[in-house]
């Protein structure tokens, strides 16, 4: 009997675990991810390096006047994020902060959403936590509010987040296999964009996908849904920057 | 100039084929999309690319519009002597672009 429940309770915590989208993609993909010099991400890595020692600002400031060596400075830092901002006592992304040092530390105009610039430094700074286990701070509301909004349904097609990437997950939706819907690898080249796209164009695509109306990038909604995603996928590894299809 | 990642071995035997790699970033649009206004968006792709191993051709492609936006090269060719590796490519505006590696044989 004991044996039994110890049994069960292991098979319930291995169904439980998450699983990345990189073991739903194809071989082929997944060959592209794993080769450095194939994977087309490297080409928004390299203008991030780029970024990270370019001056901006009225004081001609550098990321690595502040951070220093992206390498030693940025370790770890991708899979820690979303955090609580001390200041607002609000969740904030990696994206938001990095948008947030350039506009208050560097006083710069800010880089466009989906920039070229803006991606390339979120994918340099994200490749310095590759292979960490995400493990973000989960005791706040804001979980729990993230976890409200991903299974509420929403939009015209009046579906949930959960609905697709929880109940649904590994089954298919067209000729795709629909993954559990994991925020591992952002920012990520997807094939399907034939670009590189943040986590945030990934829940815009999603929501307009349900005719639902998005989230406003800057919104609390956008960041306590990205908050619930990372404790959703406590302990998987960063894989910034991943190909998916 | 757009974004190139070349990738070659810095050693490499005489007479041994090794591979070069090479990665750019380019929309390489097919000319048969139209943008939201119904316009066609005009074709910009790259459409030759010559490998010269010193002053020796080793390898040239012509490129057509049914290749993915950053495409992604790969072949294999042997080096007799050091020397630079130099990747030259057009793209439809005419736009020439040159990388350089070193190679040297062992």
């Amino acid at each position: 009997m004991k044996r039994g429940l110890l049994l069960l309770l292991a098979l319930l915590t291995a169904a439980a675990a998450p699983r990345s989208g990189y073991d739903d993609a194809s071989p082929e993909t997944r060959a592209m991810q794993d080769d450095d010099d194939a994977n087309p991400g490297f080409l928004w890595v390299r203008e991030g390096e780029a970024q990270w020692s370019k001056p901006a600002g009225p004081d001609g400031k550098t990321c690595a006047a502040c951070h220093g060596d992206a390498p030693t400075s940025m370790r770890g830092v991708a899979a820690r994020y979303p955090l609580i901002d001390p200041v607002s006592d609000q969740p904030i992304t990696l994206d938001q902060r990095i948008a947030q040092c350039r506009t208050e530390r560097q006083h710069a105009d800010p880089l466009p959403p989906e920039s070229d610039a803006a991606l390339g430094l979120s994918a340099y700074v994200g490749l310095q936590s590759r292979g960490m286990p995400l493990h973000v701070a989960a005791d706040n509301p804001f979980v729990a509010a993230g976890r409200r909004l991903f299974e509420t349904r929403m939009g015209q097609l009046n579906l949930s987040c959960a609905q697709c990437h929880d109940e649904r997950a590994g089954m298919k939706l067209g000729g795709a296999t629909i993954p559990q819907g994991h925020p591992n690898g952002y920012p990520e080249y997807r094939l399907e964009w034939q670009t590189m796209g943040s986590l945030y164009r990934r829940l815009r695509d999603c929501m307009t996908g349900v005719r639902a109306e998005p989230f406003a990038p800057d919104s609390l909604q956008a960041a306590e849904l990205a908050l619930y995603l990372a404790v959703r996928a406590e302990g998987l590894k960063v894989e910034t920057p991943a190909v998916r299809p | 100039m757009v974004r190139v990642l070349l990738n070659v071995p810095r050693l490499v035997s005489k007479g041994k084929p090794f591979d070069v790699k090479l990665l750019i970033s380019h929309p390489m649009e097919s000319g048969q999309r139209r943008d939201a206004m119904g316009k066609a968006i005009p074709r910009q792709i790259i459409n030759q690319l010559v490998c010269k191993l010193g002053d020796e051709e080793v390898f040239r492609m012509n490129l057509f519009p049914a290749i993915a936006a950053n495409p992604f090269l790969v072949f294999s060719t042997i080096a007799e002597h050091s020397g630079a590796l130099t990747i030259t490519f057009t793209d439809d505006d005419g736009v020439v672009q040159t990388e350089t590696a070193l190679v040297e044989v062992v």
